[in-house]
């Protein structure tokens, strides 16, 4: 064979390989930027973000609600009284006053990009990720509740007891502060949070830094409302239709 | 000053003198009992929530630490501004501020809820964007001013007089910064519709100079009543009318915030809740009657000129007004709920749009109780063993020229 052939062979070949990774690759890629490995840090290239169309809600996001529930183990405390138990997610129902107008959505912790519980907290304990999910490291949290003062949101709880039966991928502790983590563990696996995959009709979970993932591209096209805008937080939780 | 001022030990050591040590004692053991059980059972056993997440416990311990910080002024005004007057009675302030300090500062660090954390936070988890964080720097950089000031006040080798007003300067702005810092913790609420305000740094320096002087004067009257020392109208005018204008500004200042508040239509809400609702009987009667209005009046009163009765009922009233101004602030401000959606009714299964209550329980009420009984007993003790109080603070001793 000559040299010539020996190259357009190679280039074929080459040609051919291009077109089957450009083919297969949009699956895989997805998958590779979804999972990570258990000891690589969350990186900053990606920002993930929650879409919730309230009119697709049905339920008012009851089912959102028990899947967290259910996830995370909170809210069976048994000796705590009811404005003592863990609320991670909640249903609020708002009415506006002049026009009677209803809604019903559910109200987490909106993973703000400047959260005022970060700030405030004296030890680090209460964080965000490179990733934009903001939490709290249990390890380091003292439990002095400014966060809970300094959170626009009301999204977070205090363990108010001695916990029983905990969750594997959710360690909660007496005395320590807590919430929504945007099921950080199913999302370094690559999944949805719970919530998404209770309602997936009407949350939308992605990646907000990626202009071509569907949460970008919806937001792009139609908007999304932050609860209380006002004060700049830019939230990685959006809403339709408040 | 006409003579040398003498200092000396407290030489009481009847049943008087230990049976207030016991009093006192009691009350600390009760506390650290209440510690232990809140401690082994969780929050659960107390009166706060999710919704009112600081209680009683941060009442006392706010109380107590912007209180410390009044009361190293009475030091300051002799110091800095070289009122001689002033300058026998430092010994005793700078003492009291550093036991009202500890005293506050145990009670916040007892209530955290989980105090193992602590030690690694100790090991450098230090977040510098906290206002809590600079606090823990700016409260135990204080104990360690207070010590050297004080030493420096006590100690008669030429270094230690040398460093005296420099020691004293660096505690007045170190005062100023902690105060401004313990007044931030509410000013740097942006969500919070009752703080998130400037004023709340100044607010609380003005407070914090009429509990400091109310528990200085309170102090130093018993003393000397149960010591059996001269103590002459001339030292207890100044603090008289010391106290006087300090609630007066404290007043001006609460009544600017006021008026911006109803100025602002988001803030129209929360202003009626203060001022018209619930807590209105703790606002207008505990801490504009009690603690500012009765107290001006007691002082002022052209009647009442050099009545001793009427000082003590002052600071005393002035004491109760600012337990009354810290609950109002701190309680009442999470009582009236977060505003997520303005113009809207709102309702949901964790309290959104509902006016939380709160009553704390026997525990918090005495963990609080003890770091006060602590700081005082500390100052009890400290009297004892140290020359913190003049032999004599007769009219003729602190000034000759002293007219009634």
């Amino acid at each position: 064979m000559s040299n010539i052939d020996s190259y357009r062979r190679k280039f074929i070949s080459g040609l051919a390989g291009v077109a089957a990774t450009a083919t297969v690759a949009p699956g895989v890629f997805l998958r590779q930027a979804h999972a990570k490995a258990p000891d690589e840090p969350a990186s900053d290239k990606v920002r993930w973000g929650i879409l919730i169309d309230t009119n697709k809600l049905t339920d008012g996001g009851d089912a959102c609600i028990a899947a967290c529930k259910k996830e995370h183990g909170w809210g069976d405390e048994k000796h705590s009284n009811d404005a003592q138990k863990s609320q991670w997610i909640r249903k609020v129902t708002v009415t506006e006053k002049l026009t009677g107008h209803t809604v019903t959505l559910p109200v987490m912790c909106q993973h703000c990009e400047t959260p005022p519980c970060v700030d405030v907290c004296p030890t680090g304990a209460s964080m965000k990720r490179a990733d934009g999910i903001v939490q709290v490291n249990k390890h380091i949290c003292i439990g002095c509740r400014y966060c809970m003062m300094a959170c626009p949101y009301k999204a977070r709880s205090f363990v108010h007891e001695e916990l029983q039966d905990q969750k594997q991928n959710t360690p909660r502790g007496k005395g320590t502060v807590e919430s929504c983590n945007m099921c950080v563990t199913r999302v370094d696996a690559g999944k949805n949070p719970a919530c998404v995959d209770a309602a997936p009709e009407a949350l939308l979970f992605g990646d907000l830094k990626d202009p071509e993932s569907k949460i970008s591209k919806a937001l792009k096209k139609y908007g999304g409302t932050q609860i209380r805008a006002d004060l700049g937080l830019n939230t990685g939780v959006r809403y339709w239709g408040i | 000053m006409a003579t040398k001022t003498v200092f000396s030990e407290v030489k009481n050591n009847g049943i008087g003198y230990w049976g207030v040590l016991v009093a006192l004692g009691l009350l600390i053991v009760a506390g650290a009992f209440s510690v232990f059980h809140m401690e082994h059972e969780g929050h659960y056993v107390t009166g706060m929530n999710n919704q009112i997440v600081w209680g009683m416990p941060h009442v006392f311990a706010i109380f107590l630490i912007v209180a410390a910080s009044g009361a190293a002024n009475v030091a300051t005004v002799g110091t800095v501004f070289g009122k001689k007057i002033y300058q026998p009675l430092g010994r005793l302030s700078a003492f009291l501020a550093a036991s009202l300090l500890i005293g506050g500062l145990l009670v916040l660090l007892l209530d955290l809820g989980d105090m193992a954390h602590v030690e690694e936070m100790a090991r450098g988890y230090l977040n510098f964007k906290s206002i809590f964080a600079w606090n823990m720097i700016l409260y135990s950089g204080f104990i360690a001013i207070l010590v050297t000031y004080l030493w420096t006040m006590m100690d008669r080798r030429k270094m230690a007089k040398s460093l005296y007003k420099p020691v004293g300067y660096v505690n007045m702005i170190w005062r100023f910064l902690l105060t401004m810092g313990t007044g931030s913790i509410f000013g740097f609420l942006v969500a919070r519709q009752y703080y998130d305000a400037a004023i709340m740094a100044p607010l609380f320096i003005a407070a914090s100079y009429v509990y400091g002087t109310a528990i200085y004067t309170l102090l130093l009257m018993t003393t000397y009543k149960l010591t059996g020392r001269a103590l002459g109208d001339a030292v207890l005018n100044r603090l008289r009318y010391t106290l006087a204008i300090f609630i007066a500004l404290t007043l001006f200042l609460e009544l600017v915030r006021h008026l911006t508040n109803l100025y602002a239509t988001e803030h129209h809400g929360v202003e009626a809740f203060i001022l018209t609702g619930e807590f209105s009987g703790l606002f207008w009667y505990g801490e504009i009657l009690i603690g500012a209005l009765l107290p001006m009046f007691l002082i002022w009163c052209r009647f009442l000129k050099n009545n001793r009765l009427a000082l003590a009922t002052a600071a005393l009233l002035a004491v109760i007004g600012g337990f009354f101004f810290i609950y109002v602030n701190l309680i009442g401000g999470q009582a009236y709920p977060l505003i997520l959606f303005p113009n809207a009714e709102v309702s949901s299964s964790f309290a959104d749009g509902a006016i939380n209550s709160y009553s704390p329980t026997l525990d918090e009420i005495l963990l609080g109780v003890a770091g006060f009984a602590l700081a005082i007993a500390m100052v009890v003790l400290g009297m004892k063993v140290l020359r913190l109080l003049p032999v004599s603070l007769a009219d003729d001793q602190v000034d000759p020229h002293y007219k009634s």
